[in-house]
This record gives structure tokens, C-alpha cells and sequence, in this order.
């Protein structure tokens, strides 16, 4: 039952990504490009996305508990550090070079396309090579002052 | 490559992603981004279950719209596959390091006005438009 549920939560954010344009790198990378073809499509994606979220998280967060599990699971974290940022730079270029970020790619998969498995399989690899390197340099260290 | 401008469908894609990340909050109080539920999915150690019904469902929604409509969602590919495997491995390297990509810090977190997303929202998107005019306008693409 909780697996169905889920499932369809993930089938709700796939069709979601599927006609909003997150999954067409041409359209993605057009947005960036203020300069030149530029799409301002992508606008409409973030903020439809961000407000509705806004609104349900407030809602939602108002409960003592959601509904299949036992608490929230709220990212804790506060300290901006450099892996936060470094790491997210990285993320830009990478997804400034392919067109593809992973909420945009994952449904993709769908398709078959080769491009978008291509791009999946790398994504892995470079998580599994990230991991790798932070379990040589231990956990993250606490953001100094 | 130029595309044409789709508010209407945009902001209803946005709006889905926006209810799907509600109801994930509503059921599992979880986030919904998609790198953690991807590498929770690979690597556990726990949880890979329902991360893995999440991740089936996403990739199903391409194929409701191919039944609804008659066709695949559009994927234009401007770019060499070898930039889709070198932007793959640096989105991966990226988003591991930076805890989150678009669906976690740029929703998910914006919502909840972590100030850690708000700051990697707005440098991801400051370096994929340096990106984007480098290779574009610099160097030619």
C-alpha cells in the first residue's frame, strides 16, 4: 500500500516534469541563455513549483506527523560551508553543459532516450566517485567562522 | 536551437512537481529531490524501497503522456553526448558535495526558506548561466 502510494507520488512529479519542458536540455539550456535564444519558459516551472510547495509545506507541516510515518525527516543542517557551495558551482556547470539536472533527467529515463541514460549513468558515476572521495576526507567538518 | 515559449504548460508541470512535493511532505515527511532519492535509492542502507517506487513512478510519468497524448515528452539535444557524460559526472560530483540540486534546494528548501538552499539555489543558477554563455557566446558551442 505505502509502496503504491509512493509510487504515484513519483508518477505525479514524472508527469509534472514530463509537460513543464524540465526534461528538454534545449529548452533548458535556452533559458540560461539570456543572451541568445532565449526561453523564458522555465520561470513559469519554478515558480508554480515553489508557490504550490510554499503552500502545501505550510499546511502539511502544521501535523504532528505525516501520514505513514512516525515524524518529519527535515534536512537539520544550517552551516553554509564550502561544500555546500563549491558543490553546488559544480552542479551549475555540470547541468550548464548537458542541459540536464537529476529531478529533470530521472523521469526522462522513461523515454528511453540515450541521451538521458547517457547522462544518468555519468550522474552516477560522478555521485559514486563524490562519495568515494568524502568517505577518503571524512565527514563533513563543521563550517568555521 | 531556438524553442517556443510554453508558459501555460510550464506552470502546470510546475504545479504537479509542486503537489508531488507536498504530497511526499503529507505521506513520508520527506523532501522531494531528486539526488537524495536517487542515491538513497543506490546506496541505502535504508529506505531503498519506496525510493525505488518513487523513482518508478517518475520514470512512468513520460509514458502516461505518451498514452494521453500520442507522444513522448519532447528531449532536443543541442549538445555532444560527450557533454552529456562530462555534465553527468559534474552534476553528480556537484550535487553530492552540495547536499541537493534543483528539486531539493531549488523547491523543496526555497519553500521551507532554508537559508542553505536559498544560497546553493542561487549559486547553481548564477554558474549553469556562466556556463551557458561561456560555451555559447566564448568559446562558440
Amino acid at each position: 500500500m505505502r509502496l503504491i502510494v509512493l509510487y504515484l507520488i513519483g508518477l505525479v512529479f514524472g508527469i509534472g516534469i514530463s509537460i513543464s519542458g524540465m526534461a528538454n536540455p534545449a529548452k533548458v539550456l535556452n533559458f540560461f541563455d539570456v543572451a541568445g535564444t532565449w526561453d523564458p519558459s522555465l520561470i513559469f516551472v519554478m515558480g508554480g513549483a515553489l508557490v504550490t510547495t510554499f503552500i502545501g509545506y505550510r499546511f502539511v507541516l502544521k501535523r504532528p506527523a505525516p501520514l505513514m510515518e512516525g515524524t518529519f525527516h527535515l534536512p537539520t543542517k544550517t552551516d553554509l560551508d564550502a561544500r555546500l557551495i563549491g558543490g553546488s558551482a559544480v552542479f551549475g556547470i555540470g547541468w550548464g553543459i548537458s542541459g540536464f539536472c537529476p529531478g529533470g533527467a530521472l523521469p526522462a529515463l522513461g523515454t528511453g532516450n540515450l541521451n538521458v541514460i547517457a547522462f544518468v549513468v555519468s550522474l552516477v558515476a560522478g555521485m559514486a566517485a563524490a562519495r568515494y572521495a568524502q568517505n577518503m576526507t571524512g565527514p563533513a567538518q563543521p563550517a568555521r567562522a | 536551437m531556438e524553442t517556443a515559449f510554453t508558459p501555460f504548460a510550464s506552470l502546470g508541470g510546475g504545479i504537479l512537481i509542486g503537489l508531488a512535493a507536498t504530497l511526499l511532505m503529507l505521506v513520508s515527511g520527506r523532501v522531494m529531490g531528486a539526488t537524495g532519492i536517487l542515491s538513497g535509492a543506490i546506496w541505502g542502507p535504508q529506505g531503498r524501497d519506496w525510493r525505488i517506487a518513487l523513482l518508478a513512478g517518475m520514470a512512468t510519468g513520460p509514458l502516461v503522456l505518451l498514452a494521453l497524448t500520442g507522444s513522448f515528452p519532447t528531449i532536443e539535444v543541442p549538445v555532444s553526448t560527450l557533454a552529456m557524460v562530462l555534465g553527468g559526472v559534474l552534476v553528480g560530483i556537484g550535487v553530492t558535495f552540495g547536499a541537493g540540486c534543483t528539486s531539493g534546494h531549488g523547491v523543496c528548501g526555497m519553500a521551507r526558506l532554508s537559508t542553505r538552499s536559498i544560497v546553493a539555489t542561487l549559486t547553481f543558477m548564477l554558474t549553469t548561466g556562466i556556463t551557458v554563455y561561456v560555451v555559447r557566446h566564448v568559446l562558440g558551442g
